[in-house]
């Protein structure tokens, strides 16, 4: 488990990171949001060392991180960037290297990832004559290449044409499914979505909630149903304690309030609907990341 | 939480982190196979050595043909010059076919009998010279009898143009390299910082081992070329029947050599901790132009001041001249046998300090993008 405790930075007078505190969980793929300048870059510099804290700690299942366990971490900068007239694969290997794997290990784990990220003809190029696309695909080569233990994504997903966003995924979901903590941080929120166990939502250098994706959502969404019947929905606004969002002939979509009886109430409006015919639709509908996000930092 | 061991996938070997000493190195084995693999390189290194050869040679053969004077004897006078070294004697049939000789231009000069041309009958040797239209010194010189001379106090000026040629000679290559290697280190350090890959490098090694690599990588490359310089004059003055003067050079090339070492440290030193300020190949010239100047004005003080034994003896201790000054001096014997060690002492105290402070100056400028960090800035971190 990777444990961001209490760690605070400034740059100059301006602090961008306050008391930050949050945990990314063995085999979690957690998810770092937030608005540009809230902290997520620095952060991940500061749990890479490449950058120190002013204060507060970074550590690696209870023990304070040493650069010779940063070594097996796999980094992915927000800022991309190779040696442009490097070949790809002595480049990779390279760096695998300065991982410190030996050098018959760093060429063959960079042509297992080559070949896997579509990029085994191109290894002989030099990585400015590729594509940007495939320049991207070089640049997760390059995080993954030392097969870490753990990682830390700044923005992975930017830039990816959609089949590098899909190979990245399963790569990720990959090693989390090895055991490793994954920690990614994207403003395309919908990935997230799709992706992460766990998030942590961090705004203005502070966090502001962290937590399993499910947890998240309860907690910080008033609970929403919608229900399509073959009849006027119009009387569902009339029930006490059911707030009526959208209604649109016989749709309805309606929030009740939190917990058991806002449970109840639910069911109610649906077995009140079957009685006055049949029901085509009815379900709990989940708050988008982005509506949690909103709710979260504002 | 549990933690899951990470047995479930076939894994490699777990890599052991680097020591600083393996990750320098492999930094440095980067740089130089770079270096190595770029034709730009390899072909003005190949230019350089064959124009020191070639230079050599051309003064080998020069110095050689100016040292031998043409004369014309007659059989009275053949025996004058046999004896004599530093002639090209060729025999005339007669006193008026020697004269001949000495009018298109053959021969330097003529020895006859004398009285032959000359009306004056006073002569005191057996024999005259005739020449064309000035005295031919050298040959008076190389015929008359000196009386031996003994100084008091003997002053070593050494030979003015030789030391000359020698100082520009030292002046020219750590320049050169200075430039070419420093230049290299400075786009080097620059190329990493606006692609990027800089952030990449210190999440798995520190930003000093990075610097010392590029520093250890491109000071072998210099140190290699200045081996070569070195072995190859040696060479050009044997094959040109030099060896006496590289006796004399000897010593001075090895000091020079010593000195470059520990000099071309310094400056690789403080052209990465310059070049990290900035994020951009094009703001790298304005931003290492100090440096630049370091290694030029005692380029140029060699050029001017090199017979100026007040200037050379305080270049032969400012450490970013004393790669050139102090070898000068021992050439020509001005200096002391402790002198180049003092020298080298602050050299090499100067270096170490230089390159703390220059590492500071890198490590808390690499991450700085965009605009130009200032000095104060980076060396407050």
């Amino acid at each position: 488990m990777l444990e961001v405790s209490g760690v605070s930075r400034s740059f100059g007078s301006r602090q961008v990171l306050h008391d930050v505190s949050f945990t990314v969980g063995d085999g979690r793929m957690t998810g770092f949001v937030g608005g540009n300048g809230a902290g997520k870059t620095t952060t991940m510099r500061i749990i890479l060392g490449v950058l120190a804290s002013d204060s507060g700690t970074v550590t690696l299942d209870g023990t304070r991180l040493t650069s010779a366990d940063r070594a097996l971490f796999g980094y992915m900068p927000e800022e991309r960037g190779l040696y442009p007239k490097m070949k790809v694969a002595e480049q990779i290997a390279y760096l695998g290297r300065l991982h410190g794997m030996s050098s018959a290990a760093a060429a063959a784990s960079t042509d297992r990832l080559l070949d896997r990220l579509g990029l085994a003809e191109r290894a002989g190029a030099p990585v400015e004559s590729l594509s940007l696309g495939n320049q991207q695909r070089a640049q997760i080569a390059a995080a993954l290449v030392h097969d870490p233990e753990v990682l830390v994504l700044d923005e992975p997903f930017s830039g990816l044409d959609p089949m590098a966003v899909e190979t990245v995924q399963s790569v990720l979901a990959e090693h989390a499914a090895g055991g490793a903590p994954v920690l990614f941080s994207s403003h395309q929120l919908d990935i997230v979505e799709r992706l992460c166990d766990d998030l942590v939502v961090i705004a203005d250098g502070s966090i502001r909630a962290t937590g399993s994706r499910e947890a998240l959502r309860d907690e910080h969404s008033t609970p929403r149903y919608e229900i399509e019947m073959s009849a006027d929905a119009g009387w569902v606004r009339t029930l006490e304690g059911v707030q009526v969002i959208e209604l649109d002939g016989d749709y309805a979509l309606f929030e009740v309030p939190r917990g058991d009886a806002g449970s109840a109430l639910a069911q109610t409006v649906l077995s009140r609907a079957l009685a006055t015919g049949p029901v085509v639709r009815f379900g709990r509908v989940h708050p988008t990341l982005s509506q949690i996000f909103k709710e979260v930092v504002q | 939480m549990t933690t899951a061991p990470h047995t479930t996938a076939p894994r490699t070997p777990r890599p052991r982190p680097l020591g600083p000493a393996q990750a320098t190195w492999l930094v440095a084995r980067r740089e130089m196979s770079m270096r190595l693999r770029s034709k730009a390189f390899l072909i003005s290194t190949g230019i350089l050595m064959l124009a020191i050869l070639a230079s050599i040679i051309v003064g080998g053969i020069l110095g050689a043909t100016a040292s031998t004077t043409k004369v014309a004897t007659v059989a009275g006078t053949a025996s004058v010059t046999a004896e004599v070294p530093g002639l090209e004697v060729t025999e005339a049939a007669s006193a008026d076919a020697a004269e001949e000789l000495v009018r298109s231009g053959e021969v330097d000069a003529a020895i006859l009998p004398a009285g032959t041309s000359s009306t004056s009958t006073t002569g005191a040797l057996p024999y005259e010279i005739v020449a064309l239209d000035s005295t031919p010194t050298t040959l008076v010189q190389l015929l008359s009898t000196s009386p031996e001379v003994v100084l008091l106090e003997p002053t070593d000026d050494g030979d003015g143009f030789l030391s000359y040629i020698i100082g520009i000679a030292f002046g020219v290559v750590f320049f050169m390299s200075a430039v070419t290697f420093g230049a290299t280190i400075a786009q080097s350090v620059v190329e990493e910082k606006q692609t990027r890959v800089v952030e990449i490098l210190l999440s798995t090694i520190s930003a000093r081992e990075l610097m010392a690599g590029k520093v250890v990588g491109n000071s072998i490359l210099a140190f290699g070329q200045i081996a070569l310089i070195a072995l190859i004059s040696a060479l050009g003055l044997t094959i040109t029947g030099q060896s006496a003067l590289l006796g004399m050079l000897g010593p001075a090339i090895l000091w020079f050599v010593v000195f470059f070492v520990f000099g071309f440290v310094l400056i690789a030193a403080l052209f990465a901790a310059t070049a990290a300020l900035v994020s951009r190949q094009e703001d790298v010239g304005s931003v290492t132009s100090p440096v630049m100047m370091l290694v030029m004005i005692p380029y140029f003080l060699v050029i001017f001041f090199n017979s100026n034994e007040a200037v050379m003896g305080v270049m032969s201790y400012v450490p970013f001249s004393a790669p050139i000054g102090m070898p000068l001096r021992l050439f020509l014997g001005d200096a002391s046998w402790w002198e180049p060690l003092l020298s080298l002492v602050i050299l090499l105290a100067t270096t170490v300090v230089v390159v703390l402070i220059g590492s500071r100056i890198y490590s808390n400028s690499l991450l700085r993008t965009g605009s130009r960090v200032k000095l104060l800035d980076a060396l407050k971190g």
